[in-house]
């Protein structure tokens, strides 16, 4: 079970054991050049985002008449483009704290329910046997490509007048008011994911030990008993990889929001808030500087403290891929 | 089945309890409005009265500071009747309204600034046409000129609401006065000043029509307006609703003159380098060299006065001013282009229909004015409420019997058209395309 | 306004619900899965003991069971993507042979349309350009990348830096790389990176977003920029899953760096690269705010998603908007037999 959630330590440790003096000197002089090559590139691929940073704490008429370099030979600091994002300057837009929350109940339901569905689902298409299930498996794949733009309209139908079929009311409008409108967002998100989420998890998933699960069945366990006490640990760290992609891309996510949570501070997230603040209609670059940083504070926070984990997760499914 | 009726019960439930609480919140706030309903400053509003508690979706592109304006205008109304007005505001509104509206979940009030969409969502049935007493406020006052814009087969969709002159030139009095340059009353004058300033040193025009993803839509403004002083007002509308081709000589002749301005790398682009930084250049910035004398001309609407830098003073000595941009032949009187938006509503109870006719009503324009910044074309707004030079002068010349009023021709076309191929046939034609590929493209697209 | 707590309570008290709700959905649905048939299974026990002391043949359970697990397994998921991708699937084809107020039908005008306009066919060939570029180049980059980095010290530092694209959405590194590519004319300022650097070198600046087609190209680095942190984090993952002493008896044998990456790293992590590859494919195929964003599909950039939007919701040209998904599904459809082939070789394996 253990050799299912190797640690990323284990391959570089071994390697560094290996014998012979040459093959040694070899590998330090291979580090070093490595080392250097890779943190060149690395700072080399993060000096766009140092550049907008800069800019953001740069007064309004020095980001529109010189470049942000010249910061270091002639410092100027402002905070006022954060003061603008942060607390704006209309009165009916309400606190950005305010913003910030709807963001978070928006976010954490529409990771959860995405997560455990495809996670049953994935299980039932690896593990369980019955008629069709791979076909089943290449449709949810092939999902992925709907535009999400096209599914607006008939889930939005979907919510306002509900199922009707030859007269018969199937289902009811949903008829949501003020925060309920979160449970549109949630939906609508869990239908979105669900596809890539599936195909990932399908691929973790299929690749378990087929021993293992086989010695389960034969120990009698039912398909729910294997998913949780056998599959669900050894998933962990691919669930929190899927966990952290969805959680971007909700947070991230602008169009889902503003169709089915509308704009105003009760229910739309932070994005929404941000886009009017920068103003699509032009290029008010101060306010966009300072607005693109504080929407990327919270994922760089939850990417940064889960990396760890992130790492772990995406190597269990690519063990044997 | 029974599974998934689980979340669904949650929602229920959540919906019970949500309802509840906003409940008891509408019971204080009757109470309130209730009081108020009998104090003197409310007896405008008698004829409102009855749809206490009742409340009003508006969905909208403006907001912000605008939208705050907006809302304070409509309070004592709200006070006085009782009735509560959501009011949402988004930058992605003309994108998101189709969606809405087609799935469904349409506003009730929406304030439309292209007759082109609310055409569009007339023939489809969605909207309501007004009510009678909308209908009257709106025949009371408006013009007929601005209400035919709001007209599909015969039915009146909405009333204007907020209004905007586009035929502006935007110049710096202060630079005028110590260059000696005089304010040019004609076409051949303006070309003049232009040529002499040109001499001087300076380029004298800047633009820029950069807009995100309405890109473009500066320069469309601009052909509107020589459209109108190449050609009759009734080639104009010819040319809005397709009854002569886009690639029209006439259009290619309007293009031309334009671009004896715009594509003229003697004149533009002043403060920014060539002619093509003007496609880089935000419709925000595009004036603002003139504040720095790096550029003496920018022809832009009314509305553009917002974007100066707060220290300038926007007034006829002042720092910043508009003319009128001239026409070319005289005799064919005083052209004039400009937008506004229309007050359509997707369903008609009776308290849509009372917000509908307040809006369309004297009251409304002159609170609105009297909180600044503001432009109405109707006709019982006091000229004195408005405070703003150029809004004065907006109101003057939307309000004088000479002019020849056109809307904007790009609100007017199809979408796919007015506001899409037209705006990046503009772009192309900036970047170096010739007049007559770039007419042809757009004459193309026009929807079948 | 200041802030009020008390209006944030109704937010608060529906993200419990919400919560509350998926545990009773999730939990509800293990719970019925692992109570019920354990019931049923008691009983049938009982059949079994009294069948074989019978005589009688053997029940066949488990297979019918199977199918029966199977099902609730998936049913969230099947009704969930039903109402929410199919049925919209469904109606876009259906509306992609309809007229713009999706009124009369009008066979396959639309698809000639997309065809014959030059302005749309350019679109389809700036797609084709992006889907087969970033897949490409950001997976190659990064394997070289993971391949580096295994061998570096601060390894976490860098993966770090090279990941953090991802964490900032797509308009956020739009807006970041407009500042890059912002041009001022000759003798201004510049202040966008690229062409003060092109200034310092002796050259003169460009208008990089405003030519075609560069500037394709351009958006497309930025793509890359985003999504090649996505490629190295699971390749670099996959990489260090190699078993050690593969590696190390490869090392003894003497092979050259080049020999043990061809002949020992990527043999193993091929299925990650397919992961890799098949993931980037679909979401370059749907790239939408990256070009909305940068310029707005001018100067020849736009791609499938940019003019399915403008056609469907800006223009209200629902038949051009829905041909145009469609056209995108066609692309994906070389994929989805790539998945199958590769699902039947792993059934087999």
């Amino acid at each position: 079970m253990t050799t299912a959630t190797p640690t990323v330590a284990v391959g570089t440790q071994q390697v560094e054991k290996s014998p012979g003096r040459a093959a040694r000197i070899r590998k330090r002089l291979n580090t070093r050049t490595a080392t250097l090559v890779s943190i060149v590139i690395a700072l080399l691929w993060t000096v766009p985002t140092l550049g907008l940073l800069i800019s953001s704490i740069r007064p309004e008429d020095q980001i529109k008449t010189t470049g942000w370099w010249t910061f270091f030979s002639d410092p100027q600091f402002t905070l006022e483009n954060y003061q603008e994002v942060l607390f704006g300057r209309s009165s009916s837009s309400g606190q950005l704290a305010s913003y910030f929350l709807n963001s978070l109940a928006i976010t954490i339901p529409s990771v959860l329910f995405p997560l455990a569905f495809a996670a049953l689902a994935a299980y039932a298409l690896a593990w369980i046997n019955f008629r069709g299930r791979d076909w089943i498996y290449i449709g949810i794949f092939a999902l992925q490509i709907v535009p999400l733009q096209m599914a607006l309209v008939p889930l939005l139908k979907f919510f306002s007048t509900g199922v009707t079929l030859a007269g018969i009311t199937l289902l009811p409008a949903w008829d949501l008011d003020g925060s309920q409108k979160f449970a549109q967002v949630w939906f609508a998100h869990t239908c979105f994911a669900l596809p890539f989420a599936v195909f990932l998890l399908h691929n973790f998933i299929s690749q378990l030990p087929k021993d293992l699960m086989e010695a389960a069945r034969v120990d009698g366990a039912t398909h729910p008993k294997i998913f949780r006490t056998i599959v669900l640990p050894l998933i962990t760290p691919a669930l929190a990889a899927f966990g952290i992609f969805q959680f971007l891309w909700v947070w991230n996510d602008l169009l889902v929001a503003l169709i089915f949570a509308g704009g105003g501070d009760e229910t739309a997230p932070l994005t929404v808030r941000l886009a009017e603040l920068a103003g699509t209609r032009g290029n008010e670059w101060q306010r966009l500087t300072a607005g693109a940083f504080v929407s990327m504070v919270v994922p760089l926070i939850v990417f940064l403290s889960l990396q760890r984990y992130f790492v772990r997760g995406l190597l269990a499914g690519s063990v044997k891929g | 089945m029974a599974v998934f009726a689980r979340p669904r019960q949650a929602f229920v439930i959540a919906g019970v309890l949500g309802l509840a609480l906003s409940a008891t919140a509408c019971g204080t706030g009757g109470n309130d409005s209730d009081s108020k309903a009998d104090s003197p400053e409310c007896a405008p509003y008698e004829k409102y009265q009855g749809h206490d508690g009742k409340e009003v979706s508006i969905y909208a592109s403006i907001r912000e500071v605008e939208a705050d304006l907006l809302e304070q205008s409509w309070k004592q109304f709200t006070d006085c009747t009782g009735i509560t007005i959501d009011y949402e505001g988004n930058a992605e509104f003309e994108a998101q309204l189709p969606v809405r509206v087609d799935g469904g979940n349409a506003p009730d009030i929406t304030f439309l600034p292209q007759p082109g969409l609310l055409k569009r969502f007339a023939d489809a049935g969605k909207l309501k046409g007004v009510g009678a007493d909308t209908k009257a406020m709106a025949e009371q006052n408006y013009p007929a000129d601005w209400l035919k814009y709001a007209t599909v087969n015969g039915t009146l969709y909405g009333a204007p609401l907020g209004s905007n002159v586009k035929s502006f030139v935007w110049y710096s009095p202060k630079t005028f006065k110590e260059k000696g340059w005089t304010v040019p009353t004609t076409w051949d004058q303006l070309i003049a000043l232009s040529d002499q300033i040109a001499a001087s040193g300076t380029k004298p025009w800047c633009a820029g029509i950069e807009s995100g993803d309405a890109t473009g839509w500066p320069a469309t403004d601009w052909i509107e307006d020589l459209m109108l002083r190449t050609q009759t007002p009734e080639v104009y509308d010819q040319w809005t609703s397709h009854g002569i081709p886009f690639n029209d000589p006439r259009v290619a002749e309007a293009l031309d003159r334009a671009g004896t301005i715009l594509k003229n790398e003697k004149y533009v682009n002043g403060g920014f380098g060539g002619v093509k930084s003007i496609l880089t250049t935000s419709f925000q910035e595009g004036g603002q060299p003139i504040v720095d004398g790096k550029c003496a001309l920018h022809r832009q609407a009314s509305f553009y006065a917002n974007q100066w830098p707060k220290n300038a003073k926007v007034a006829e000595d002042g720092d910043v001013f508009a003319f009128y941009f001239p026409a070319i032949d005289p005799a064919k009187g005083k052209p004039v282009l400009g937008g506004g938006e229309f007050v359509a509503a997707f369903t008609d109870r009776p308290e849509v229909q009372a917000v509908q006719t307040y809006l369309a009503s004297g009251e409304h324009a002159n609170s609105r004015a009297k909180l600044g910044n503001w432009v109405s074309a109707n006709n019982k707004l006091d000229i004195a409420n408005v405070a703003n030079p150029i809004d004065k002068l907006s109101v003057q010349i939307l309000q004088d019997k000479s002019s020849i009023f056109r809307f904007d021709g790009s609100d007017l076309m199809p979408a796919a058209v007015g506001a899409g191929t037209f705006w990046k046939g503009m772009v192309d034609w900036i970047n170096g395309k010739d007049t007559a590929t770039v007419l042809q493209g757009i004459e193309g697209s026009w929807p079948k | 306004m200041n802030f009020d707590f008390a209006d944030e309570q109704p937010k608060l008290l529906m993200l419990m619900y919400g919560l509350i709700a998926f545990v009773a959905v999730v939990g509800g649905l293990l719970l019925l899965l692992d109570v019920v048939p354990a019931r049923f299974a008691q009983r049938q026990e009982g059949k079994l003991v009294a069948a074989s002391a019978s005589g009688a043949p053997l029940p066949r359970r488990p297979k019918q069971r199977e199918y029966l697990f199977g099902l609730f397994f998936l049913l969230p998921t099947v009704l969930l993507l039903l109402v929410g991708l199919v049925v919209p699937a469904i109606r876009t084809v259906l509306l992609s042979f309809m007229d713009s107020s999706s009124t009369d039908w009008v066979g396959l005008r639309n698809y000639v349309w997309m065809f014959d306009e030059d302005a749309i066919v350019r679109v389809l060939t700036n797609t084709l350009i992006w889907v087969i570029l970033v897949p490409l180049l950001a997976t190659s980059f990064g394997l070289l990348y993971a391949v580096m980095v295994d061998r570096a010290r601060f390894e976490a530092v860098a993966k770090s830096l090279i990941f953090m694209p991802m964490a900032i959405s797509m308009v956020g590194a739009s807006i970041i790389w407009r500042f890059v590519y912002a041009y001022r004319g000759e003798g201004e300022q510049q202040i966008g990176l690229l062409n003060q650097i092109v200034v310092s070198l002796g050259g003169t600046p460009q208008a990089w977003l405003q030519e075609p087609p560069l500037n394709t190209f351009l958006l497309i680095v930025i793509m890359i920029w985003i999504q090649a942190g996505f490629a190295m984090v699971v390749l670099s993952a996959a990489i260090k899953a190699i078993p050690a002493d593969i590696v190390e008896a490869a090392r003894l044998d003497g092979v050259t760096p080049w020999q043990m990456f061809w002949q020992i790293t990527m043999p193993s992590i091929r299925p990650a690269v397919i992961v890799v590859v098949v993931t980037l494919s679909i979401a370059t195929l749907k790239v939408f705010d990256i070009v909305r964003t940068a310029t707005n599909g001018n100067y020849d950039t736009s791609v499938i998603a940019n003019e399915m939007y403008n056609q469907a919701f800006r223009y209200g040209e629902n038949g051009q908007g829905s041909a145009l998904a469609v056209f995108l599904f066609i692309l994906v459809v070389p994929i989805v037999f790539y998945q199958i082939r590769n699902l039947r070789q792993q059934r087999e394996g």
